[in-house]
């Protein structure tokens, strides 16, 4: 064994929140043996798992648990220790939600978006020739394509976008907010999303909100605040990460001009391109969401006791040398990419399909109509948020 | 009808490796050198664990059947 629970933990996140870099720490800890030891600003130290096969096994083995966090000092960069729904649980109260919601976002059903999804990102290109340059590629791009799309599943009116952008923000942020101050926004989002359900269970529509409403009322199969907590979990979730991750994407595809001319000359690489881009950026300011050891595992040489959290990093993990050839190296010709950026194991991404069709489309539609797009003002990055990425990305063309 | 013998199948073109059926039950699908799910046996005693692997996976690449009948991923 390498490492003992005794060794001085390191401080944690390593990732500045400016720019899309992977911190220089991550390749040290991805070339020493075990485990490192880590704390965060909040909560027990951690071990931290960076390398691919580490970071699979703490994701897919049921030895590791989610539900239990909440019954420990979770290690965390805000101040209050939050309930996070369904990420919060184990199977099977995990599984009985998420089979409520899973087939919804199935490669399937998504795909029947596909032509929409296009044609929404080709009528805001319009917009922003007619809004002139620069513009912001956040607020008039990258934000309204996944809104659109996942209000429009959840049946949450689009106008109401000022609103719960603000709750969204809140419930993402770290050490911004206080707990008390996290709390009351959860509320509001909370009121807000029980005002909808309200109004659908009065006039039931085709969206996803009503069959939740009627897997409660007729089948008995959640409580209103799972019910509740579930729509507001879809539709946070449901944008912030493809909103944030559409100017990543543009963004490290301008700062590699060669890649980035690749993609323009074949546009038919898109879909691989995508997935070597969930590889290549790092979204997180750090890993969050610790796995509890229910008993005694051996991570990679490290004796993981019970009770004892590991955070995986998956951006440290999705560079790891043993598994990815030349890692650090962004190449969108690459194939079979098995990047960790949805995740591993019953929490992984419920999203991921509708997510990177939301990517591909954004970035093909984007590319294509602008050969000469570059950034043109200062970008200004998120700050104390668990995504890094543009606030504000000013782009000419 | 009473359960003769199910069956389950995973679709290795379509499965993206997400590993949510081997995380749901190990006993019962398990994640090859690729990546790609396959189940451990294909004759499987009846359990509704196979069914939410089923209706669970994003890409619908698991197939549940009883008697040859597709029973999962359930309507």
């Amino acid at each position: 064994m390498t490492a003992t629970a005794g060794q001085t933990p390191v401080p944690y996140p390593f990732n500045e929140s400016a720019g899309l870099g992977l911190a220089d720490a991550y390749q040290e800890a991805l070339e020493r043996p075990g485990l490192m030891r880590v704390r965060l600003t909040y909560g027990e130290p951690a071990w931290l798992a960076t390398r691919y096969a580490d970071a699979r096994l703490v994701l897919g083995d049921r030895r590791f648990s989610r539900a239990e966090a909440l019954r420990h000092d979770e290690p965390r960069q805000s101040e209050g220790q939050r309930d996070s729904g369904i990420l919060s649980m184990d199977p099977p109260e995990h599984t009985r939600l998420r089979t409520l919601v899973a087939k919804a976002f199935t490669v399937h059903q998504v795909e029947k978006l596909r032509p929409w999804v296009r044609e929404l990102s080709h009528g805001l290109l319009d917009e922003l020739e007619d809004r002139g340059q620069p513009a912001d590629l956040v607020e008039h791009y990258a934000l309204p394509i996944p809104v659109a799309v996942i209000c429009r599943m959840l049946g949450v009116p689009e106008e109401d976008r000022p609103k719960f952008r603000v709750w969204s923000d809140a419930a993402l942020s770290t050490s911004s907010l206080t707990a008390e101050e996290f709390l009351r926004s959860r509320e509001e989002l909370r009121a807000y999303m029980g005002s909808l359900i309200e109004e659908h269970r009065r006039s039931p529509r085709q969206d996803l909100m009503t069959g939740l409403i009627e897997a409660r009322d007729t089948g008995d199969r959640l409580s209103e605040l799972e019910l509740v907590d579930l729509c507001v979990g879809i539709l946070v979730a449901g944008h912030e990460t493809t909103a944030t991750q559409i100017p990543n994407f543009v963004y490290a595809l301008l700062d590699h001009p060669d890649q980035l001319k690749r993609l323009r000359e074949d546009p038919g690489l898109i879909r691989g391109a995508v997935e070597e881009l969930m590889r290549f950026v790092p979204l997180g300011s750090g890993a969050g969401f610790p796995r509890y050891a229910t008993e005694d595992v051996e991570v990679g040489g490290t004796l993981v006791r019970a009770g004892e959290p590991v955070l995986v990093a998956v951006g440290a993990a999705n560079r790891d040398a043993l598994k990815f050839e030349g890692p650090g190296r962004l190449d969108v010709t690459r194939t079979g990419v098995q990047h960790l950026g949805f995740g591993h194991g019953v929490h992984h991404c419920l999203g991921a399909p509708l997510a990177r069709l939301e990517l591909q489309e954004a970035l093909e539609a984007l590319l294509v109509r602008f050969p000469a797009l570059h950034v043109a003002g200062d970008v200004e990055w998120k700050n104390q948020m668990l995504v890094r990425g543009p606030r504000e990305m000013p782009v000419g063309w | 009808m009473r359960a003769v013998s199910w069956t389950t199948e995973v679709d290795r073109d379509l499965c993206m490796g997400s590993g949510m059926c081997a995380a749901m039950a190990s006993d019962l699908y398990t994640l090859d050198d690729e990546d790609r799910a396959r189940p451990v046996r294909e004759r499987i005693a009846p359990d509704e664990r196979a069914l939410d692997a089923a209706d669970s996976c994003p890409a619908s690449a698991i197939l549940v059947r009883d008697g040859g009948l597709p029973i999962g991923p359930r309507p």
